[in-house]
C-alpha cells in the first residue's frame, strides 16, 4: 500500500527539474550498456574471426557469426539509443548547450564521424562474408571495434569536460575566450576515458564469458562455448585487473579538481589530519557522520597526496548548497569498490587456473564462480557511473553552471520521463528476448 | 569557414532527406502494398537497404552535431518550443530501427514476432518523416511564439498548424517516391519492377498533390510562400529545374531505364530542398514576433567555427570514400550470411 502510495505520489507531484534529471539518468543508464558491449563486442569477434582466417577451425567462424548477430543488435539499439541522448541534451537542457555547445562540442563532432565509419565497416562486416576478400572483411570487423571505442573516448571527454572544465574563461556570466581543442584535452579527459574503456572491457568480458560459462555448465556445444568463454574472459579478467589503478589515477582527479565528489564519495564529513578511508556503511547526513561503517584512519590522506598525514579537504570545506547528495555517492562509490574487487580477484584465479592449475578450468565451482560474476560488471558501470553524475551535483558544469539553470523551460516533463523509461525497458526486455533466442538457436545456426 | 561549416549542414540535411528519406521510403512502400506482395517488398527493400541502412542515418546525427556546435542558440530554440514533434520523431527513430534490425536478427522467425515487428517497422516509417517534416515545416511557419501566454502557444501550436503537417505530408510523399525509385532498380523481376513503377508514380502524384497543399495552407496561415520561393532568382531557378526534371523522370521510368531515373529523381528532391532551403536563407527559424534566428548572427565563437570545419572536412576525407565504396560493393546482388 506504501509503495502504491509513494508512485501515486511521484506520478502526481513530480517536479520538472527531478523528472529532466530522472530522464538523462535513464537514458544514459541504459545507453552505456548497450554502447560498452557495442564496442567490445566487435573486438571479441575480430579475434575469433583472426583465429579462424588463422587456423581454419570452423569453430572460430561460427563463433565469430554468431557474436556478430549480437554486435548487430546491439549496435542497432545503442545507435538509437544515442540518437535520442544526441536530442535530449537539447530537449532537456537547452540552456547548458546554448553555451556548452559551442566550448566542448569537438569530441561530439569528431564522435560523429567515429560513429559513421563504425555504421559503414559494420555493413561491410555483416554483409560481407562471401564478396569481400578475406582480410579485407577482417579489417572491416576490427574497424568497428575501433570506431566503437574512439567514439567511447569521445564521449567521455566530454562528459569530463562537465567535472573538469576547461577552454574558455568564465567572466561576468559570459563564456568568452573560448577554444574548443584545450576543452576536449581537459585535465580530466585521460582518466576518465581510460576508466571507461577499462570498465567496457571488464564489464562486456564477464558478462560474455558467463553467459558461455552457463552453456559450457549445461553442457551445450561445449567446444564453441569453451572456446568463445576464453576470448571473452581473457579481455575482461584482464581489464579487471588493471581497474584499480585507473581508478587510483581518477580519485586523485577528484581531490584535486573536484574535493566536494571526492568528499561524498568517502562521505568524509569533518576536515582531520590522517584522514580517514570510509568502508561501508551509511552517511547520516544530517549528524555529519556514518553509521556501521569501518574507518581506516590515515587511508585517504595516503590514497591522494601519498602520505598518511596531509589533510584531504572534507565536506565542511564545501558550502552546503555547493554539496552533492552525500548517500547516493558513497553507496554507488561502495557497490563500484566491491564489486571491482571481487571481479579483479576472479579475473586473478582466471590466470591461476590458466597458467597454474589447468584442471580448475573444467570444474563447476569454478564455472559458477563467472556465471555469478555475469551481471557484476554493469552494476560496477552503473554505480560508477552514479558517482560521477550524482557526485558532479548541483553543478552540470563544475564550478559554473548550475543543473537547475539548465533545465528546460517546457513543464510536464513527468510524462516524458515515463514515456522513455517504458520505452528503455521495452527495448531492453526486446534485446534480452533476441539474445536467449540466438543463444538458444546456437545448436541450429551456428554449431552444427 | 562559416560557409564551410554551413555547406557541410546543408549537404547533411540534403543526404539524410535523400538516403534517410528512401529508406523510410522503403517502409512507406510496405505499407502502401497489398498484403499478398508484401513478402516481395520486404525481400526486394531488405536486400537494397541491408548494409547501407545504419549509415544513412548517420547523417542526421551530423547534422545535430553540426547545429549544437556551430548554432547552439538555433538548436536550443528548436529544442524548446518543437520539443514534442522533435519527441515524436525520436520515438519514430528508435521503434523503426530497432524493428529493422530486429526482424533480421531475430534467430526463430515466428509468424507472430515477425509480424509485430513488420507492423512496427512501416508505421514508424511513415511518422517519423511525417514529423521530421512537421518540424522542418514549423520552424519557417512563423508559429514559434517566444512570449507565449499558455501552454499550448508555447508547445502545441508552435508546430500544429495546417503549414506544417502539410509539408510533413509532402515529405512522407517524396520519401515513398524516393524509395520506390531506388527499389526500381532493385527488384527482382519484371513483375516487382511494375509494382514499384506504378508505387513511383503514385507517390509522384502525391508529392505534386501535397506541394499543392503546402500552398494553399501558407495561404491560410498567412506565410508569404509564393512570394518567397518565386520572388528570388536561386529558388525560382530550382523550382523550375524541379519541375523539369519530373517530367523526365516520368519518360525515364515509362522507358523503364532502372539507374538513370534515380539521377534525376535524386536531383528533383534537391533541387526542390534548394529552393525552400535558399527561400529564407540564412534564417533557419522564423518566430510569430518577427524574430528570425540567422545563421550569421547566431553563429558559435568563430574559433569553435574554424576547428568544427577542419574537424568536418578531415572527416569527410574518411566517411565519403568509404561510404562511396559501401553504395559500390553493394551494388551487385548476392546471398547473406
Amino acid at each position: 500500500m506504501g509503495y502504491i502510495c509513494t508512485v501515486s505520489y511521484l506520478f502526481k507531484n513530480m517536479d520538472d527539474f527531478i523528472a529532466a534529471r530522472s530522464q538523462m539518468a535513464i537514458s544514459l543508464g541504459f545507453h552505456i550498456i548497450y554502447s560498452c558491449i557495442g564496442m567490445v563486442m566487435p573486438v571479441f569477434m575480430a579475434i575469433s574471426h583472426y583465429k579462424w582466417i588463422k587456423t581454419g577451425e570452423p569453430v572460430y567462424k561460427n563463433i565469430t557469426q554468431a557474436w556478430s548477430k549480437g554486435v548487430a543488435i546491439f549496435f542497432a539499439t545503442g545507435a538509437v539509443s544515442g540518437t535520442i541522448l544526441s536530442f535530449e541534451l537539447g530537449l532537456l537542457w537547452p540552456k547548458f548547450m546554448e553555451h556548452a555547445g559551442p566550448i566542448f562540442g569537438m569530441p561530439f563532432s569528431l564522435e560523429g564521424v567515429a560513429f559513421f565509419i563504425e555504421a559503414i565497416a559494420l555493413g561491410f562486416f555483416l554483409y560481407g562474408w562471401r564478396r569481400l576478400n578475406k582480410w579485407f572483411h577482417w579489417f572491416t570487423g576490427i574497424l568497428v571495434g575501433i570506431s566503437g571505442i574512439a567514439s567511447g573516448i569521445l564521449v567521455v571527454s566530454a562528459n569530463s569536460w562537465m567535472n573538469n572544465p576547461a577552454g574558455f574563461d568564465f567572466i561576468n556570466g559570459q563564456y568568452v575566450n573560448i577554444d574548443p581543442i584545450k576543452a576536449m584535452f581537459n585535465g580530466s579527459w585521460f582518466s576518465e576515458a581510460l576508466h571507461m574503456t577499462l570498465a567496457a572491457f571488464s564489464a562486456t568480458g564477464f558478462a560474455v564469458a558467463g553467459i558461455h560459462a552457463l552453456m559450457i555448465a549445461r553442457k551445450q556445444n561445449v567446444t564453441f562455448h569453451t572456446k568463445a568463454f576464453k576470448i571473452a574472459i581473457v579481455f575482461g579478467a584482464a581489464a579487471a585487473i588493471l581497474q584499480p589503478f585507473s581508478g587510483d589515477i581518477s580519485a586523485k582527479n577528484a581531490a584535486n579538481k573536484q574535493p566536494a565528489k571526492l568528499a561524498a564519495m568517502e562521505s568524509y564529513f569533518h576536515t582531520v589530519p590522517y584522514s580517514p578511508l570510509t568502508i561501508g556503511g551509511f552517511p547520516d547526513t544530517a549528524a555529519k557522520k556514518n553509521k556501521f561503517s569501518i574507518e581506516v584512519p590515515g587511508l585517504l590522506s595516503f590514497l591522494v597526496y601519498d602520505n598518511f598525514k596531509q589533510p584531504v579537504a572534507a565536506l565542511d570545506q564545501i558550502p552546503v548548497k555547493n554539496q552533492p547528495p552525500v548517500a547516493v555517492t558513497h553507496i554507488a562509490f561502495e557497490i563500484m569498490i566491491a564489486i571491482g574487487s571481487t571481479m579483479m580477484l576472479v579475473g586473478v584465479l582466471y590466470f591461476v587456473a590458466l597458467w597454474k592449475k589447468r584442471s580448475w578450468l573444467s570444474r563447476k565451482w569454478f564455472l559458477y564462480l563467472f556465471i555469478l560474476s555475469t551481471p557484476f560488471g554493469f552494476i560496477a558501470v552503473e554505480a560508477g557511473w552514479t558517482v560521477t553524475e550524482v557526485g558532479r551535483q548541483p553543478w552540470i558544469i563544475q564550478g559554473v553552471m548550475r543543473t537547475s539553470e539548465a533545465v528546460t523551460p517546457m513543464p510536464g516533463i513527468a510524462y516524458s520521463f515515463y514515456l522513455f523509461t517504458a520505452v528503455y525497458i521495452i527495448l531492453s526486455i526486446a534485446v534480452i528476448f533476441l539474445l536467449k533466442r540466438q543463444i538458444k538457436m546456437v545448436p541450429q545456426l551456428y554449431d552444427r | 569557414m562559416l560557409y564551410i561549416v554551413i555547406s557541410f549542414l546543408f549537404l547533411a540535411i540534403v543526404l539524410y532527406f535523400l538516403l534517410g528519406g528512401a529508406d523510410f521510403g522503403a517502409g512507406i512502400i510496405e505499407l502502401f502494398t497489398s498484403e499478398k506482395n508484401r513478402h516481395r517488398t520486404r525481400k526486394t527493400s531488405y536486400e537494397a537497404i541491408g548494409p547501407i541502412w545504419e549509415a544513412n542515418h548517420m547523417w542526421l546525427i551530423i547534422a545535430v552535431v553540426i547545429m549544437f556546435v556551430g548554432f547552439p542558440v538555433i538548436y536550443s530554440t528548436m529544442c524548446t518550443y518543437l520539443h514534442i514533434p522533435l519527441l515524436i520523431m525520436l520515438l519514430g527513430i528508435t521503434a523503426r530501427g530497432t524493428a529493422f534490425a530486429f526482424r533480421n536478427y531475430d534467430a526463430i522467425k515466428g509468424e507472430k514476432t515477425q509480424n509485430l515487428y513488420n507492423k512496427v517497422f512501416v508505421y514508424s516509417s511513415f511518422i517519423t518523416p511525417l514529423f521530421l517534416g512537421i518540424i522542418a515545416g514549423s520552424a519557417i511557419s512563423r508559429q514559434i511564439d517566444m512570449h507565449p501566454v499558455s501552454y499550448l502557444d508555447a508547445y502545441i501550436f508552435s508546430w500544429l498548424n495546417y503549414f506544417s503537417v502539410a509539408v510533413g505530408l509532402f515529405t512522407v510523399a517524396l520519401s515513398g517516391y524516393l524509395a520506390a525509385i531506388y527499389l526500381i532498380g532493385q527488384a527482382d523481376d519484371d513483375n516487382d519492377a511494375k509494382r514499384f513503377i506504378t508505387k513511383a508514380k503514385a507517390m509522384n502524384i502525391l508529392a505534386v498533390l501535397f506541394g499543392g497543399l503546402v500552398f494553399i495552407a501558407s495561404e491560410i496561415e498567412h506565410i508569404r510562400l509564393a512570394h518567397w520561393i518565386f520572388g528570388n532568382p536561386v529558388s525560382l531557378t530550382a523550382v523550375i529545374a524541379a519541375s523539369i526534371s519530373l517530367l523526365i523522370s516520368w519518360v525515364l521510368i515509362n522507358k523503364g531505364k532502372r539507374k538513370i531515373i534515380r539521377i534525376a529523381a535524386g536531383f528533383q528532391v534537391t533541387m526542390i530542398l534548394l529552393a525552400v532551403g535558399y527561400m529564407h536563407w540564412p534564417y533557419l527559424i522564423m518566430t510569430k514576433d518577427g524574430q528570425n534566428l540567422s545563421l550569421f548572427q547566431y553563429q558559435a565563437p568563430e574559433k569553435t567555427i574554424k576547428v568544427l570545419a577542419e574537424g568536418l572536412m578531415i572527416g569527410s576525407l574518411l566517411i565519403l570514400p568509404s561510404l562511396f565504396y559501401l553504395y559500390y560493393s553493394f551494388q551487385k546482388k548476392e546471398e547473406t550470411v
